[in-house]
């Protein structure tokens, strides 16, 4: 069978452990047979429909975009997927994989909670055990994510190593991995990690970009002129990229989380600081990583714990280095007022990684001309968030 | 004959792992030198690095202590050349993480580690499928990247990039991370015999070697034995690591 390409130009690849090298193999067969399978596309399309409620909508936002007085805004709605964010797409399709792989564990890492529940609630549908890498200071500032693991059954074990964070976390569940691999899966949750994670991850997430794409072809009878989605690892960018990709008309734009501020050292913007971001590796991948002149991964910053990232998903910088793609960052502060703004015109809670893209939206649309479209893609809800911003407005 | 080729010449060898930088940087260059006279055959000379995936709590510990004193990739070279001065001749490995490597610049790396006096290489997440390039390198300098093998490795996998190695086998006793076990896995004489088919360089284990005894036990079967954890956590839990590392090495040495 012919094996997936395991780079993108010179990005990505399989920096991992020898013991790792044969899960790996395995995984990449797995998906490659399942691929060509129907029965396995019939029963991930029927979980998409049927459990996680796709397809999401798309919506017109018509209060927004008369408040900004430019381009005509639409939401695609992963918000309204089940668990509250698209993590759940990729989570089901890596976990219907581990079935077929004969395997009966799980392993995740989890930021913000959001990949840690939609993991916890495949393994909870597909009866797998799972096992959530969560960072003791994301474990303090997301309790109600914590509790939610729990109930739908998985262990959550505190990473008190290092930073204590999502970095943390991943070397935490590698670990794991590495020690169980002969009956554990490690489900990644972002399109990052050795080859074959960041295909994958693309893949399931696909969905959304060709909703998406269909949805305002139907609506409009015509592509958005640009698409905005905010990258952390960048799955839920990638998955509604993948649909416009070969449509060079429409401009697709990532953002970064720009923390307190380029200057200030304090964010997640891999290509927005060229000082510190720079081309390394990093959990099994060679990307753009945030880190020090010796080489040390940095420290990062976000508002938003699913931003709070020190490297970018290798497909990205590819993207970026043929100028298909183009990045840019929202601070801290952008994110909360585009937050509140999408509150007050639409009625809609985002996440606070979300609200990353909606900033550029509120950056952009004026300067675009009334009858141009924006999509965005509104990549989970913002309950979760609630007291980081009750924190800050007060 | 080249030091490794010297020191595998009466197998089996005892070759311990110690980060540089810990507890802090001159007292590591002592203890490596310390373990040096006293019954190493050849030592793993730790790079630390602030995600270090491979590695246990034990070295996990050590190497963030390591960072946190400041010490760079560039004092891990100086630390060799400081040995090298001080007299050490066993043979001296790097070993480390990719990326501080990528960050320091592979030519300049390469150049400067076999110019302070090291021996190979071995960086656990660079398999052979992303070695090409540190290879092309290190074949201008006849240093090796050693090769590591896993019990999850297939005997297809084995065969073909066992039949490049250089230098030793670096076999990967268990499944997991560096770190102390309270027994050597049983299937250990019949994965060293399967490595053994396909290359007739010498073959060391590591990862879970705690004792004496397991070191012992395993130098019967293997021609090297790696401790790592055990002694960074004997020298490092010591009021006097220097004395330590000397006590080490000789309840752990091979040869008497």
């Amino acid at each position: 069978m012919p094996l997936l390409p395991p780079k993108f130009g010179p990005y990505g690849g399989q920096y991992v452990p020898e013991t790792l090298m044969p899960a790996l193999a395995e995984l990449e067969d797995a998906f490659i047979s399942a691929r060509a399978d129907l029965a396995f596309q019939r029963e991930f399309d029927r979980l998409l429909a049927d459990f996680v409620g796709r397809p999401t909508p798309l919506t017109y936002a018509r209060r927004l975009s008369e408040r900004l007085g430019g381009a005509q805004i639409y939401l695609k709605r992963e918000d309204l997927a089940h668990t509250g964010a698209h993590k759940i797409n990729n989570a089901l399709g890596q976990a219907l994989l581990v079935r077929r792989m004969g395997k009966r564990r799980i392993v995740a890492e989890t930021g913000a909670g959001q990949h840690g529940v939609a993991s916890a609630t495949a393994a909870a549908l597909l009866g797998l055990e799972c096992v959530v890498y969560m960072g003791a200071v994301d474990i303090a500032r997301q309790q109600p994510n914590v509790f939610r693991m729990k109930l739908l059954g998985a262990e959550v074990r505190s990473v008190s190593g290092g930073t204590q964070t999502l970095k943390d976390a991943i070397n935490e569940a590698i670990r794991d991995w590495v020690t169980n691999v002969r009956d554990t899966h490690y489900l990644l949750g972002s399109a990052l990690g050795p080859h074959p994670y960041p295909t994958i991850v693309r893949e399931f997430q696909s969905v959304i970009g060709r909703e998406a794409r269909e949805q305002i072809l139907r609506e409009l009878g015509r592509l958005p002129d640009t698409v905005i989605a905010c990258v952390g690892g960048g799955s839920n960018a990638i998955g509604i990229f993948s649909a416009f990709l070969s449509d060079p008309e429409v401009e697709l734009i990532g953002v970064e989380a720009g923390g307190e501020g380029l200057a200030s050292g304090k964010h997640a913007a891999r290509f927005g600081d060229p000082a510190r971001g720079r081309l390394g590796v990093i959990h099994g991948t060679r990307t753009f990583v945030l880190q020090t002149a010796d080489g040390q991964i940095a420290e990062t910053h976000s508002v938003s714990a699913g931003l709070d990232y020190a490297a970018i998903g290798p497909e990205h910088a590819y993207l970026r280095d043929q100028e298909r793609a183009f990045y840019t960052a929202a601070t801290d502060e952008e994110a909360l007022s585009a937050f509140q703004m999408l509150c007050q015109t639409e009625g809609i809670i985002p996440a606070l990684e979300s609200a990353h893209a909606l900033a550029e939206v509120i950056k952009r649309a004026p300067t675009m001309p009334k009858d141009s479209v924006i999509l965005v893609n509104l990549s989970g809800r913002g309950d979760k968030d609630l007291n980081t911003v009750m924190q800050h407005f007060h | 004959m080249n030091r490794l080729q010297t020191a595998f010449r009466r197998p089996p060898i005892f070759m311990p792992y110690f980060p540089v930088g810990y507890p802090d940087l001159p007292a590591s260059i002592d203890v490596l030198e310390v373990l040096a006279r006293n019954g190493a055959d050849l030592i793993e000379v730790g790079l630390s690095f602030s995600d270090p995936l491979a590695d246990g709590p034990v070295i996990q510990q050590a190497t963030q202590v390591a960072l946190q004193n400041g010490v760079t990739t560039r004092d891990g070279i100086a630390a060799i050349a400081e040995l090298r001065r001080r007299g050490v001749e066993i043979p001296l490995l790097l070993m480390g993480y990719y990326n501080p490597i990528l960050a320091y610049g592979l030519r300049n790396f390469v150049r400067d580690a076999v110019q302070a006096g090291a021996d190979g290489f071995i960086l656990p997440d660079l398999p052979p499928e992303e070695a090409d390039e540190f290879r092309a390198l290190l074949d201008e300098t006849q240093t090796p990247l050693v090769t590591m093998l896993a019990p999850t490795t297939s005997d297809e996998r084995m065969e073909r990039i066992a039949r490049r190695a250089q230098g030793f086998i670096y076999l990967v006793s268990v499944t997991g991370v560096t770190g102390e076990r309270s027994q050597v896995t049983s299937g250990l004489s019949d994965l060293i015999a399967r490595v053994r088919r396909y290359t007739e360089i010498p073959v060391c284990v590591g990862f879970g070697i705690s004792t004496p005894e397991q070191a012992a036990a395993v130098g019967q079967l293997a021609d090297g034995v790696i401790v790592g954890s055990a002694c960074v956590r004997a020298v490092g839990g010591s009021a006097d690591p220097v004395q330590a590392a000397a006590e080490f090495a000789q309840k752990y040495r091979l040869r008497r």
